[in-house]
């Protein structure tokens, strides 16, 4: 069936026709809460899009860019890893410990590369076990990714509560890093070539998201190693069959996606809060499964997806300063209907709409035939 | 006596945190059981617990509350159902939407029904279910050890706690002793086969499903209207998982899975109790650990470093009739 069909259904009017479907819903849980859906829409984009906003929306896009493409790679090799969260949680352990260690010897352009090496690094260690686990003795990676989220949160309250708490504070947060350590802020790299702009917490590492779905997007579709994860993610035999190793695959596919979700770490802690805070993975790691199915596992469309999701959760800040009694978790549930809808949901419509271009090519094919035979 | 006390008070702890494991944890047995992947055990019991708070408030009877918290877990049981089940969709996709879905929604409209920021009101006496004082719990209280055992640790529950401990054999002897139960079995291993007998794929593990839903029901309801006394934010806080977790170290089945309900709330209650207490000179056992072991447990389990956790066979595959 799925061969029949003309590619642009497959990855354009079925994915468009679900999420539209999905914020049809949402507009009815607006309507419950007795706020206008189109009201609320038009703040929602004036207020993710608007000269104020954008920087914050991108800002958020530059964590979903991470996450998302971490659940994207891990999904073209067949596996899905829900352990974002942990990870990205790790990645910002690394972060802060080359920041803290040297930030003050080293100057920014040689500890930038440190910084991403070391947030690759701690993602792609919490991704290594359960990858390891998965392939070499079967436990399945969706439980462990789970379970693996609580231990990194546990481990994490451990560390900042009784090793890395900075003594003058009270809240269980590690001290600041150096300030010759942070990312330069988007403002003020916009105001060393003269332009001025209003604040916002975007950063450097904005760039950093794109140029990594660039470097996804040749890995996944133009290298050896691509071909042999998607491989092993359409068929885990025929690709065993053909040589290759389905336990490296997953440890290497593993890692990559966990290296990605640790690269949140960047945004977070080196380029806006500065230092280390209990729960700052706050979310993002679950929210790039839904950037990752809106946005079919493709580097293009994370980052659409992403843009997308960004806009919502600063769009949903402004509905709770312009309506009572809402406020951002309204977008949390507008996430989770577009998880609903686009991915465990995916199949519902498609008999349906798999009819339109077929009816549309019977009809040109009995015109062409009565054209033909009329001449 | 004053370490049998501790124990005793320990223990009762015990029971009071595994309750709503032990209904999340039978819950996912009878999904998972039947084929289907439950990760939203979660995301039903806090739908429940705030449906179960915010009726039990309005409607002044807890058991109103309850049967609305029944009532919702059970609708969101029913898409899990209707997407992984009718139309063949990806079972852990679908209970991480459900988990988030709900996280929004409960405080969404809480935020706009209660107007306290996503809480439910307080629930007064009569909105919660009180402790039932065994007969002559009183008079044997002195009575050593057993009259301890008796007015401390078994008296003084409320219904829910006795209810999840009577659902382990009742679950036992439907899945091993109905022919319900061997159908249900069987098409969590080989539904080609029970498709083959003529028995309906679809509706037994819909009927698994619903069974799901009632049981987390009765779960959130408890959390919300007998162990607190009404909803917040997020109140769940990974229970659904930790019971995912035990219905694993259990190896989905009754009795272990209690064992295991049994251990992991043990845990919890030592953790508090552990909180700040040195061992040896200035070495004090980290609470966290002890909060991180069943999932450490649990991870050794399947890696089958001890033991080996075996999945019902088609545990998470759909299935497709051949044509």
């Amino acid at each position: 069936m799925n061969q029949s069909m003309p590619n642009w259904v497959n990855y354009a009017l079925i994915p468009v026709i679900n999420v539209l479907l999905a914020f049809l819903v949402s507009a009815i849980v607006f309507v419950m809460i007795d706020i206008n859906p189109i009201e609320a829409a038009e703040v929602m984009i004036k207020g993710a899009f608007g000269s104020e906003g954008l920087g914050y929306t991108l800002y958020y896009t530059t964590n979903l860019i991470f996450t998302g493409l971490a659940v994207s790679v891990a999904f073209h090799a067949g596996l899905f890893n829900i352990g974002g969260e942990g990870q990205a949680y790790l990645g910002g352990l690394g972060v802060v410990l080359v920041c803290l260690g040297f930030g003050d010897q080293l100057p920014l352009f040689i500890l930038m590369p440190l910084c991403i090496l070391g947030a690759a690094f701690f993602g792609a260690a919490w991704a290594f076990i359960p990858a390891y686990l998965q392939a070499k003795r079967g436990s399945h990676i969706v439980i462990t990714t789970i379970m693996f989220n609580f231990l990194a949160s546990s481990l994490m309250v451990y560390l900042l509560v009784n090793v890395m708490k900075d003594p003058r504070q009270m809240a269980p947060v590690s001290s600041a890093i150096p300030e010759a350590s942070q990312l330069p802020s988007f403002q003020d790299m916009m105001a060393a070539i003269g332009v001025s702009i209003g604040s916002s917490p975007l950063n450097l590492s904005f760039f950093f998201a794109l140029i990594a779905c660039v470097l996804v997007w040749i890995y996944v579709w133009h290298t050896r190693w691509g071909y042999e994860l998607r491989s092993v993610g359409f068929n885990r035999n025929a690709a065993q069959y053909a040589g290759i190793s389905h336990v490296k695959v997953i440890v290497v596919t593993m890692m990559i996606s966990g290296a990605l979700s640790g690269m949140m770490g960047i945004n977070e802690v080196q380029g806006v809060s500065h230092q280390l805070k209990l729960d700052f993975v706050a979310g993002y790691g679950f929210t790039g499964i839904a950037v990752a199915l809106m946005g079919r596992n493709h580097p293009i469309g994370v980052i659409l997806a992403s843009l997308l999701f960004g806009g919502l959760y600063q769009g949903g800040s402004d509905l709770a300063f312009d309506f009572e009694n809402v406020d951002r978790e309204i977008v949390v549930v507008i996430q989770g209907l577009v998880i609903l809808f686009s991915g465990a949901l995916e199949h519902m419509l498609r008999p349906q709409i798999v009819k339109i271009p077929m009816l549309y090519a019977k009809l040109r094919a009995s015109n062409n035939q009565n054209g033909s035979a009329e001449a | 006596m004053e370490w049998f006390n501790t124990i005793i008070i320990m223990l009762d702890a015990t029971l009071r945190v595994a309750t709503p494991l032990l209904f999340a944890a039978l819950a996912g047995m009878f999904s998972e059981r039947a084929g289907v992947v439950d990760i939203s055990l979660e995301g039903k019991m806090l739908a429940s617990a705030f449906a179960a708070a915010a009726a039990s408030s309005v409607t002044g009877s807890v058991w109103c509350g309850l049967l609305a918290g029944i009532a919702t877990s059970v609708f969101f049981a029913l898409i899990h159902g209707f997407a992984c089940i009718t139309h063949r969709g990806d079972q852990v996709v679908s209970g991480v939407a459900i988990n988030i879905l709900v996280a929004g929604l409960t405080v969404t409209l809480g935020r706009y029904w209660f107007q306290q920021g996503g809480q439910t009101p307080q629930l007064k006496d009569a909105e919660r279910f009180k402790p039932i004082e065994f007969p002559f719990a009183q008079e044997l209280a002195d009575v050593p050890v057993i009259g301890h055992v008796y007015s401390e640790l078994l008296s003084g529950h409320n219904i829910l706690v006795y209810l999840a401990f009577a659902l382990v054999p009742l679950s036992a002897w439907v899945l091993y002793r109905t022919r319900f139960g061997l159908r249900l079995r069987a098409v969590g291993e080989n539904p080609s086969a029970v498709d083959t007998a003529g028995i309906s794929v679809t509706w037994l593990r819909y009927r698994g499903v619903l069974i799901c839903g009632v049981l987390c029901g009765f779960a959130g309801a408890y959390l919300s209207t007998a162990l607190t006394g009404g909803f917040i934010a997020n109140m769940t806080a990974g229970k659904g998982f930790m019971a995912l977790a035990a219905l694993i170290f259990g190896k989905w089945r009754p009795v272990p899975v209690m064992l295991a309900c049994l251990l992991f709330g043990f845990l919890d209650a030592a953790a508090v109790r552990l909180q700040g207490v040195e061992i040896a000179d200035g070495v004090a056992i980290p609470v966290e650990l002890i909060n991180a072991a069943p999932y450490i447990l649990t991870v050794f389990l399947l890696a089958g470093f001890i033991g080996k956790a075996i999945a019902p066979k088609a545990v998470g595959t759909p299935y497709v009739k051949e044509r």
